[in-house]
């Protein structure tokens, strides 16, 4: 085996996954929860209902007010990551496991349901990725290494539908996939795949998923997804996941694998809670043995990446106010293009960001217990149970969704005569099941029916004995295929980008795929829709950006202005050595600082010197209003403006100062300069300048000239206090070591 | 089919039943739209089941689909494709895998197939 381990240092090695992958073996089998933490304490702060912190991660932006906090929510996380690519995929899985995501959902590529059998290899996808074996090694390989680094267990997960459910579910069972979307509905409704070869081939799978303890996913949040009006069909809705559930529970999935993946039914401009948490608390009510997948609402996201994140966080309103299991994230990039990187890892920061924010909510609010919102629940489970007896009054599920009972536009009872109809002997796949003879037999483990080993003189409890064990006790019988087609596959595509290859000498930007060169342009014009996106089509290409494409407008006002986004793709590459890269400025945590000033206080003298009535810059570096150096506790004795130099050390020396803070911003004639050598020269005279620090700063200041000048340190343009702090104390700590002070 | 809103009527006895009944209700309901296509699952078998009994026995998705297409050809498959290659093996002393890759290579069909239509008691 391969001996490649991540390093936190490093980019992730793609090429290093891939090596030894037919020897690979999964290390665990099933879904893992988050461990909840009660009262846990990080920072100032208590969460009621956070779990166990990551040992890796890249926590919210202002988490470095708070020591770089970063409070992982309950429910399991999920985003979906399927680019085409599944090479450049692993990269984005190690980005989103760093912001919080632990269920990595990977979308099939376009038409995968109608292929009859596995796909091998690694071809490139279209939406999506072909779900492999090597495909699925090499990620799960990857979420290994990735889950290791950031310390808590990563689901892996994909869809066990389509006319191959079974094949694909051994496989999964076999390679350690965690999770699984599987709902016979869904292969009749949406891919009109034959009602019984769906329903047959899916007691098959949902046995697979049973015996290897994965969590299940139904399909019916497509109703809403696809339904004209998505908020009539929520008697439905419930119906569908009761089929499902009760199904997959009755073949032997656990209850508490079974996951309804439902979604808040209607968004914004229409009042959407109003309308969402009935459903949501009626689906609570029916399903309490079950658990809940919160998806967010797709149906009705457009290119506005700020209105689909708000619809989102409403959408975690709900599920804090009811519950949630899994929060699956939408990337808010949904509505324009298959999402890309940073709005993947976009999506997982607003749920993190929404869940923690609400930590203990429930503990200071509660639902009403009558009223409307109870009305309207059992009115909607009321509509759900009626539905169902109708079925039934038909001759049962066959028989109703041959009467396009389904994905119906009006709210039942109501009818509106368009749901989605199909017939019992038509589909794809239909005429393929087969009864069963007598003499039927299946030597092997999770097979549902009757196996009949017991005609060879096999063990019923144990079919899989009568041939030595199969692949799922015995992985070495499984036969892994590496590659069928020499032209589509990982090793072509990765050769054509090696000069890309991460931490390497060439670089690209990148949205989706390595060195795809696309970037994203936001521009405003004051002028109507049809001209400002020409407009911006004109600036992107006079830009030297090819493959332009108008991917976002907002109108500001019809006439007034329009808001753009354009994406394009740069035809170049940057070559990395030839970069000029300005060193880090090296800072102290807030809390070092004032745990120095604590030890041994420090008294500065500062101000503006020479003929100088500037004053913003230095306010900035000494107010705590500002984030200036006294927020840590420092003593700042400000002497104003136009301060002479000869004044300025002075004070200092009767105040008995630590130090010398000089603002000097004109610097006609280089009297900034001067005026820096002035008070070194000064110090020098007094015999001070051993004993005291002295610091200037101001926007045309360059660090190495100042400290030509005579200066310990220079500060320029975008200094903030805590540079000038975090100067102070070490120059302090050096002095300290050295004996002079 | 075109239909009214008619749930005020349609619900009149279900109004005074309890939550708690409701609840029931749905998954007495549930039980029994389920019940057939469970019993269907017991009687049937399809294509993927066969690959995937296969893929579970030590053959690659390549060759499980072969010996299934095969299986679906001479209507063996109502004995279950790893009956099939199982029965093969024994009758010939052979392994299991061998014996698959012998079907896989379009060889042996006919002596499978005598293995169970002999005595077919269907």
């Amino acid at each position: 085996m391969s001996d490649y381990k991540l390093s936190p240092d490093a980019p992730i090695n793609v090429a290093e996954i891939l090596k030894d992958l037919e020897h690979y073996r999964p290390r665990r089998r099933g879904w893992t929860w988050r461990k909840p933490v009660p009262n846990l304490h990080m920072g100032p702060f208590e969460y009621r209902e956070a779990t166990e912190p990551l040992k890796r991660s890249v926590p919210l932006p202002p988490a470095h007010y708070f020591g770089d906090i970063d409070p992982q929510p309950a429910p399991v996380i999920t985003t979906e990551i399927a680019s085409g690519r599944f090479e450049d995929d692993i990269r984005r899985m190690r980005m989103a496991a760093h912001h919080g995501a632990d269920h990595i959902m990977v979308i099939r590529t376009a038409g995968q349901s109608h292929f009859d059998g596995l796909i091998e290899g690694t071809p490139q996808g279209m939406g999506g990725v072909p779900i492999t074996r090597k495909q699925v090694r090499a990620q799960r390989k990857a979420l290994d290494m990735i889950e290791d680094e950031v310390g808590r267990p990563i689901n892996y997960h994909s869809y066990v539908s389509g006319v191959a459910g079974p094949d694909i579910a051994v496989m999964f069972a076999e390679e350690g996939v965690n999770g699984v979307h599987q709902d016979p509905q869904y292969n009749v409704i949406y891919r009109n795949i034959n009602m019984m070869r769906s329903f047959v081939d899916a007691c098959e799978s949902k046995k697979l998923i049973a015996w290897a303890n994965m969590a299940q996913i139904d399909g019916a949040h497509n109703a809403n997804a696809t339904a004209r009006e998505a908020w009539k069909v929520m008697p439905e809705l419930m119906v569908q996941h009761g089929i499902n559930a009760i199904f997959s529970a009755r073949v032997g999935v656990p209850k508490k694998n079974i996951c309804l993946s439902t979604v808040p039914p209607t968004a914004t401009p229409a009042p959407c809670i109003h309308m969402d948490l009935p459903y949501a608390v009626a689906l609570r009510d029916l399903f309490h043995e079950y658990r809940m997948r919160a998806q967010m609402n797709t149906k009705y996201i457009e290119s506005s990446t700020r209105e689909a994140t708000v619809t989102h966080v409403l959408n975690m309103v709900i599920s804090k106010l009811t519950s949630a299991d899994i929060q699956s994230t939408i990337t808010p990039d949904e509505g324009r293009n298959v999402p890309w990187h940073i709005y993947n890892i976009e999506a997982c920061d607003t749920a993190k960001q929404a869940l923690i924010g609400m930590d203990g909510l429930m503990d200071m609010v509660e639902l009403k217990k009558d009223g409307y919102l109870r009305e309207k629940a059992r009115e909607l489970k009321e509509r759900a149970v009626l539905f169902m007896e109708e079925m039934l009054e038909l001759g049962g599920y066959y028989a109703a969704v041959e009467e396009g009972f389904f994905v119906d536009s009006g709210i039942y009872p109501e009818r509106n005569g368009d749901g989605i109809a199909r017939k019992i002997n038509g589909g794809i796949g239909a005429g393929t099941i087969v009864k069963r003879d007598k003499q039927y037999m299946a030597p092997v483990t999770a097979h549902y029916g009757y196996n009949n080993v017991g005609q060879y003189g096999g063990d019923p409890a144990n079919p899989s004995a009568l041939i030595g064990g199969c692949t799922l006790e015995d992985p070495d019988k499984i036969i892994y295929i590496d590659e069928l087609d020499e032209n589509d596959n990982v090793n072509v595509r990765m050769s054509e980008t090696r000069d890309f290859t991460p931490g390497g000498k060439k670089i690209r930007p990148e949205m989706e795929w390595l060195a795809d060169g696309t970037v994203m342009l936001t521009m405003f014009f004051p002028a109507p829709k049809q001209i400002a996106e020409a407009a911006a089509l004109e600036c992107a290409k006079r830009m030297n950006l090819v493959e332009c494409e108008v991917i976002s407008r907002e109108i500001m006002h019809p006439q007034d202005g329009t808001r753009i986004e354009v994406k394009g793709k740069v035809p170049f590459e940057i070559d990395v050595d030839s970069l000029v890269i300005p060193k880090e400025p090296d800072v102290l945590s807030d809390a070092e600082i004032r745990a120095d000033i604590e030890r041994r206080p420090m008294k500065i003298v500062a101000a503006t010197v020479g003929e100088d009535e500037h004053s913003v810059g230095l306010r900035e570096i000494i107010d705590i209003k500002h984030g200036g150096i006294e927020k840590y506790g420092m003593e700042v004795i400000y002497l104003g403006t136009s301060c002479s130099p000869e004044k300025l050390v002075n004070a200092a020396i009767e105040t008995h100062a630590d130090a010398i803070m000089a603002s000097t911003i004109i610097s006609h004639d280089d009297i900034h300069y001067k005026n820096i050598a002035k008070i070194d020269q000064i110090c020098r005279e007094m015999g001070i300048r051993d004993k005291i620090i002295f610091i200037a700063g101001g926007t045309q200041v360059t660090p190495e000239l100042a400290r030509k000048a005579g200066a310990d340190e220079g500060f320029g343009r975008g200094s903030h206090g805590v540079h000038d702090a975090t100067f102070l104390i070490k120059k302090r700590w050096e002095m300290e070591k050295e004996g002079k002070i | 089919m075109k239909r009214e809103d008619d749930y005020l009527d349609r619900r009149e006895h279900l109004k005074d039943l309890t939550d708690k009944q409701l609840e029931e209700r749905f998954w007495e309901l549930a039980n029994k739209l389920v019940d057939p296509l469970l019993e269907m699952g017991k009687e049937y078998t399809s294509p993927a089941i066969e690959r995937s009994v296969l893929l579970r026995m030590g053959f690659s998705s390549i060759e499980a689909k072969a010996i299934v297409e095969g299986c679906v050809e001479r209507s063996l498959m109502c004995y279950g494709a790893g009956n099939v290659v199982y029965r093969l093996a024994k009758a010939k002393n052979m392994e299991i895998r061998p014996a698959g890759l012998e079907l896989v290579e379009g060889r042996l069909w006919d002596d499978a197939e005598k293995l169970f239509k002999g005595g077919n008691e269907q």
